[in-house]
């Protein structure tokens, strides 16, 4: 079964092909009906991770284009499993605020398909194609509530600061193709490996205007300025998406262009990434610090979360690579699950996602409280949680790559952000509830699984991470 | 010398066409213009033996983006701005704006002149047919487009379909009869 020249492309199709299947059954329902649209959507993501188990360690590529290599399977596990907990989220949300099921859906599934197809496209053509698949898909899925002025002033300035950054990739990739003759990245590495002691212009010019293109899609300072409009305007359960889906998937394209393709140039870009994280780090700490809307403070939290990224990016040695592959299976599960927790209190009008709305939820909802202070303890990286372990291993390779300027500057962001997490936590406890504050809305039995599910991970990664850091090691071992 | 006679129609063509685009005062009539004149390039392609890109031309430019003006021009409804208030407040008449445009036109000028001045010098082949058929030609931009870009190619259609699925939710009626009139 596995041994034809589509190998690589199953997992991708799979979940193409369930983006279909809701398309389809949307048009044919007859009018009321209910169809376990979301439901389809689960096979489809549950085909892409059975199929990337099965290509595991087998290094197929199609149309030597997209590559199934450890790295990119990886990064498809982690993609299937925030498209699983996606779906179970909004089924509930779906239905609330009203939202057209058959394109929320496929639009979702889309998405998950331009995010599996960046994180193993080989090619920066490809890459750039999937930018837009899943860039288009969620630029839709924030405006998704049309009756909501946020969403779509949100919607809108995502859209246009996005199309920008996408001309930025595209004119890398340009200057790219103009200096090695191809876009395939194993040639052009090949093309730079062989004068690497060269500085042209160009080749910097390409280096500079990808990093751009990239540093938008991870939000990195100082091309952060849509993220908290866009995560504060979105649904809650689409900001819980695009915040890890997005992420992981740029971060793997970003990952494997700049550790493979441009690796030869790493004394040219690894200065400029240096400032960038540090300069990520600070900002998205110190700013979310003032927020007083939980979106908008988590905004920034995935902001901060970046710049820790990128100082895996940084160091880049082995303990860094795999950090920042185990950081991306933190961060998605731990981020989407918070996410998770504010959409499901929300209501269809009144989005509930300030601070003061979580004011002595402890009382009222005990158990999404509980499972909410798990989320900010995991994101503020407190031990015994996953956030705790893979925050560890990220600084741990930045020291041991020399880099102690970046490590303090995490340790010290990590220990201000664990400020603005324990006071949403003071705030679920020790607040009295606001009499007027309406009765937190019911959560569905689908959407508490998918939280248990999440808080699972968190523990039980927090407490024994190391088979799955082992596969991280591996997985990056096989292309750098 | 026919060859020679249809390039200059087609040069004056386009080069009239072009220059009545800016001097009109009803907008409907200068996108008109502009599809005539790109229809003319389109001629000027073919002659320079570049089918695809002639075809390209008349698809992209003269068709779907000339059709997107006109819907812009339409739902503005400029054709009825008052001539006189249309004549005060058309930014080419700010004399600021006038200048710089004037300045960047007659930069370009000086450009071309230049580059056709230097490839004459180190005996580049200017207007030479040379290579230009072997790259442009249809049937090697369809080979390359179904070998080695197949599955770029393939990619985009799953991108028109996202972009086409994007557009219907977002500016479709809600049965509820909701504000419509969504930016995109």
């Amino acid at each position: 079964m596995f041994d034809s020249t589509f190998d690589a492309v199953v997992p991708l199709l799979c979940v193409i092909l369930a983006a279909l299947a809701a398309m389809g059954a949307e048009a044919f329902r007859a009018r009321g009906e209910r169809m376990p649209i979301g439901g389809l959507g689960i096979v489809g993501l549950a085909g892409a991770g059975v199929s990337s188990v099965l290509l595991w360690n087998r290094n197929a590529a199609s149309f030597g284009v997209i590559l199934a290599d450890n790295f990119g399977l990886f990064v498809t596990l982690v993609l299937v499993v925030v498209g699983v907990l996606t779906i179970m989220f909004s089924s509930q949300v779906v239905r609330r605020d009203a939202l057209p099921a058959g394109e929320y859906y496929a639009l979702v599934l889309f998405a998950i398909a331009g995010m599996i197809m960046m994180a193993t496209a080989n090619d920066l053509l490809v890459i750039f194609l999937a930018l837009e698949i899943l860039s288009v898909a969620v630029y839709v899925l924030t405006g998704i509530r049309r009756d909501d002025q946020r969403a779509t002033e949100a919607a809108f300035k995502y859209f246009l600061l996005g199309a920008f950054s996408s001309a930025f990739f595209l004119y890398g990739i340009a200057f790219t193709y103009g200096v090695a003759g191809s876009t395939r990245l194993d040639r052009v590495g090949a093309y730079l490996a062989a004068q690497s002691m060269s500085d042209s212009p160009l080749i910097l010019m390409a280096l500079a205007l990808l990093l751009v293109g990239f540093a938008f899609k991870i939000s990195a300072v100082p091309f952060h300025m849509w993220t908290p409009d866009a995560y504060e305007g979105a649904p809650a359960i689409v900001t819980g998406f695009m915040s890890t889906g997005v992420k992981a998937a740029a971060f793997a394209a970003f990952a494997r262009v700049f550790l493979s393709a441009f690796e030869p140039f790493s004394a040219d870009w690894a200065p400029i990434v240096w400032i960038i994280a540090a300069l990520t780090m600070i900002l998205g700490t110190v700013v979310g610090v003032a927020q007083s809307n939980l979106k908008r403070m988590l905004a920034y939290s995935s902001i901060a979360h970046g710049g820790y990224l990128l100082v895996g990016l940084v160091a880049a040695n082995e303990v860094g690579k795999a950090a920042i592959l185990f950081y991306l299976l933190a961060y998605a599960v731990t981020n989407l699950a918070a996410f998770g927790v504010i959409a499901l209190l929300g209501s269809r009008d009144r989005g509930n996602d300030e601070l003061r709305d979580y004011a002595g939820l402890w009382h009222t909802r005990p158990a999404l409280a509980a499972l909410m202070t798990v989320c900010l303890l995991s994101l503020g990286g407190l031990p015994p949680t996953v956030g705790f372990i893979g925050k560890w291993y990220i600084f741990s390779a930045a020291v041991s790559a020399g880099y102690y300027g970046l490590a303090i500057i995490g340790v010290l962001t990590s220990v201000v952000s664990v400020f603005f997490y324990l006071r949403v936590v003071v705030m679920m406890y020790m607040a009295e509830r606001e009499v007027a504050a309406a009765m937190p809305p019911r959560v569905t039995g689908v959407s508490m699984a998918a939280l248990a599910f999440a808080i699972f991970v968190i523990v039980y990664l927090g407490v024994m991470p190391t088979q799955v850091l082992d596969l991280a090691s591996a997985s990056i071992a096989t292309i750098f | 010398m026919p060859e020679t006679l249809v390039f200059y129609l087609l040069a004056g063509l386009a080069i009239g066409a072009s220059a009545l685009v800016i001097g009109q005062r009803n907008p409907m009539y200068s996108v008109m213009l502009l599809i005539a004149s790109f229809g003319a390039l389109a001629g000027l392609y073919i002659q320079l033996e570049a089918p695809f890109v002639a075809v390209a031309q008349i698809i992209i430019y003269a068709g779907a983006i000339m059709v997107l003006f006109l819907f812009v021009v339409m739902l503005l409804n400029a054709p009825q701005e008052d001539a006189a208030e249309w004549d005060r407040l058309h930014p080419l008449r700010q004399p600021g704006i006038a200048r710089f445009g004037a300045m960047l036109g007659l930069l370009l000028v000086v450009q071309l002149a230049w580059a056709l001045i230097r490839a004459a010098e180190i005996g580049a082949p200017v207007g030479s047919r040379s290579d230009a058929a072997a790259v442009s030609s249809v049937r090697e931009v369809g080979r390359v487009l179904f070998t080695d870009y197949m599955f770029a190619f393939e990619a985009t259609s799953i991108l028109i379909l996202v972009a086409m699925v994007g557009a219907v939710v977002l500016a479709r009626r809600e049965d509820a009869g909701e504000a419509e009139g969504e930016e995109r």
